[in-house]
């Protein structure tokens, strides 16, 4: 500790200045936090209507054919692990990469698409094999960055490089809680559940599945990156918040020791001419 | 009046239009198709082409970089992957992208390349007809 009262008050200006910083970010998080929440809610209505005309044609049409729906031996997994570019995030990156290390600890063959910087990172220190990274996704993800992702597993998935495609990313629960998890992409599900109505296709129902599921995959993904980018937000709101706290429980603190100590000063002074002025008489 | 069904354009981004059409005009997999109230339930992917919304009050326009129609009771729905107004397209950046397709046509390419630049000329394309048209109209 600091023993000298100028070394007191130069601790509590330090202090403070950070206060304000982590104060001024936690703001900052919260209104992107709000856009995207936002931007989430406005790829719901697209979402949800590709997801729609695709449980109707997969239920209408022979699905056996189309290769991005047809399961296979599994040799090489390719893992899509979605964390943010920078940090001062709390544990959000960290929670991310623990549960990537969980899921790859069975060993098995496995290839990497680091979307964000702190998980290429990563990647790259354990000599992992990450074969796409996608960095500066920025603050607001949009639809033809989660496009070029999808594009990129698929033309592997076809190709045969990796067998199935999992994405690892932080599901939003709320601004305090992210629940980092992983999920299948490829081979596709079809969304269950029965098919509303019956339709006509045009030119016929596999061609319209053909086109359709690359779509919906992309929905996917790009539901998955704004739900990604808003609990990054959240997780940065919540580190700065209570970094915020704390530094206004060291500035208390420091304030109580500095009047202890000066009134301590000042009772001695007093204590000093009391005794020379006893003297005297 | 005509009858009309409830008509909403939707982009992964955001919903684009919402309103009351009597008829729409799109180009569908197979070629143009024109959409009026009590359609048949349809489902079909459609290409870059113009979509055109005629309503009670007029017609409207807008370029839509392919996606898909859905047609269901008198509920249409155009999953676009961009729809743009005249006024929301940057012309200068489409002649740039029909250049630059041009150009990657001209050389020799993989399928895959190859149908990428078609679909970006096709993008492109659409997008310079919609400004186009839309400037003669205003003069």
């Amino acid at each position: 500790m600091p023993q000298g009262l100028r070394d007191i008050r130069r601790r509590i200006r330090s202090v403070e200045s950070t206060r304000k910083i982590t104060q001024a970010m936690k703001m900052v998080a919260a209104a992107k936090l709000r856009r995207a929440q936002e931007s989430a809610e406005a790829s719901r209505p697209y979402a949800e209507r590709i997801e729609d005309a695709l449980r109707s044609v997969a239920a209408d049409a022979s699905a056996s054919r189309m290769p991005l729906l047809r399961a296979r031996p599994v040799q090489r997994i390719g893992y899509v692990v979605v964390t943010g570019d920078r940090g001062l995030s709390g544990p959000y990156n960290a929670n991310i990469l623990r549960r990537l290390q969980q899921e790859i600890a069975g060993g098995g063959e496995a290839v990497f698409f680091a979307v964000g910087r702190k998980g290429r990172d990563f990647l790259r220190r354990r000599g992992h094999n990450v074969v796409k990274e996608y960095l500066g996704i920025g603050d607001y993800p949009r639809y033809h960055q989660a496009q070029s992702v999808g594009e990129d597993i698929v033309a592997a998935f076809t190709n045969g490089e990796v067998d199935e495609v999992r994405l690892v990313y932080a599901q939003f629960v709320t601004a305090m809680t992210q629940h980092p998890s992983v999920q299948v992409m490829l081979p596709l599900k079809t969304p269950e559940g029965k098919a509303a109505r019956q339709y006509i296709y045009e030119p016929d129902a596999e061609a319209v599945l053909q086109a359709l599921v690359p779509h919906y995959l992309y929905a996917l993904l790009y539901r998955a990156l704004l739900e990604a980018k808003a609990s990054e937000w959240g997780a940065r709101m919540t580190a700065m918040d209570s970094a915020t706290r704390n530094s206004e429980e060291l500035i208390h603190g420091l304030v109580l020791l500095l009047n202890r100590l000066r009134q301590a000063a000042i009772t001695n002074e007093i204590a000093e001419i009391v005794g020379g002025a006893n003297a005297l008489q | 009046m005509a009858t009309t069904f409830a008509l909403s354009v939707v982009t992964p981004e955001r919903e684009a239009l919402r309103t009351d059409a009597e008829m729409i005009i799109v180009r569908g997999a197979d070629g143009d198709l024109g959409v009026l109230a009590r359609h048949i339930p349809l489902v079909t992917a459609i290409q870059p082409s113009v979509l055109v919304i005629k309503t009670a009050d007029g017609e409207q326009q807008l370029a839509v970089t392919g996606g898909f129609l859905e047609v269901r009771g008198d509920v249409v729905t155009v999953l676009a992957r961009t729809a743009e107004r005249p006024d929301e397209i940057d012309r200068r950046r489409a002649e740039e992208a029909k250049q630059r397709a041009e150009e990657r046509l001209q050389e020799r390419l993989a399928d895959l390349e190859e149908g990428r630049a078609k679909l970006a000329l096709q993008r492109a394309s659409v997008r310079l007809q919609l400004v186009e048209d839309g400037s003669r109209t205003a003069v």
